[in-house]
């Protein structure tokens, strides 16, 4: 894989800048969340969970997504660069998959009484897909680097964006009187104060997801091009020392 | 547990899990410095 392919767009975003929008957005969005937004009626003050849960999960949705974007992008244009990009995304929205499924069992708890409710579609078909996406790692790390392990992976990734639309749409599919919908036909079930600091809560999340997203792609840009003069020197002449020697 | 716990829990792991990513990523940072130093290392003995 070659640098030139791997960095052949340079980004538009300069990546502090990215990152220091992420963290104010993401304070203005802890002060929403806890002194702006009223307290729920029924569930009181811990329905405040949801003001993360509900954009972190959205949020994986959206990664794993931009993962089979991208996993899709390489495959129709062979472009090697779009291999990395959907394996960033993929790990993305497996830390966010992660993080749903940690303040989600909290929340239940709270609200429920129960860390987990099998019963609930929407639950297990989460869980599904964040396994699905767990096993891409295992699959991706088996086979050796390069076009052919490329080409496996961004299949694999495809394959699961069909199981977010499922996820997503499973407690409106199905009767599923266990988790809550907060947004059916009739719109936002909640106050214009509660909506506006779920919008801001979730932009927050999302920003905060591009900024990793970025700094990892750019860590592991890093690392390629390190690798790639690392090759060139030892191939001039003297010995170069192994990377962690 | 009182409710208010569970929001602090929950808010809590999403903090960790950045907490700890920042350290990855820093560690990261730090292995890469070192890779850098090395391999300039070399080309300034290469050059002279």
């Amino acid at each position: 894989m070659s640098t030139s392919s791997l960095n052949s767009r340079p980004s538009k975003l300069p990546v502090p800048a990215i990152a220091a929008t992420a963290a104010a957005l993401v304070g203005l969005a802890i002060v929403f969340a806890f002194l702006v937004a009223p307290e729920d009626a029924d569930q009181g003050i811990s329905q405040r969970i949801f003001y993360f849960h509900v954009p972190i999960a959205l949020t994986a949705y959206a990664c794993f997504g931009w993962g089979a974007w991208k996993a899709l992008r390489l495959l129709w244009t062979r472009e090697e660069r779009y291999d990395l990009e959907s394996y960033v995304g993929v790990h993305m929205g497996t830390i966010f998959g992660a993080l749903t499924l940690a303040t989600g069992s909290i929340w239940a708890k709270a609200s429920w009484g129960h860390w987990w409710v099998w019963d609930s579609n929407q639950l297990v078909l989460f869980l599904v897909l964040f396994l699905f996406y767990s096993a891409y790692f295992m699959l991706r790390f088996s086979i050796d680097e390069g076009p052919r392990r490329a080409n496996v992976s961004a299949v694999y990734a495809l394959f699961g964006v069909a199981l977010i639309p499922v996820s997503f749409f499973a407690i409106r599919l199905a009767e599923d009187f266990i988790h809550p919908t907060t947004f059916n036909r009739d719109g936002p079930q909640m106050t214009g104060t509660m909506f506006l600091t779920f919008c801001i809560c979730w932009l927050a999340i999302s920003v905060l997801a591009y900024a990793l997203y970025r700094v990892e792609l750019l860590g592991k840009r890093l690392d390629t091009n390190l690798r790639e003069l690392r090759e060139a020197l030892s191939g001039v002449g003297s010995t170069v020392p192994e990377r962690g020697s | 547990m009182s409710q208010s716990d569970y929001v602090v829990a929950a808010y809590g792991v999403v903090f960790v899990t950045l907490l700890i990513y920042v350290v990855i990523i820093a560690a990261k940072l730090a292995r890469l410095e070192r890779e850098t130093s090395e391999l300039a290392e070399l080309a300034r003995r290469k050059r002279g």
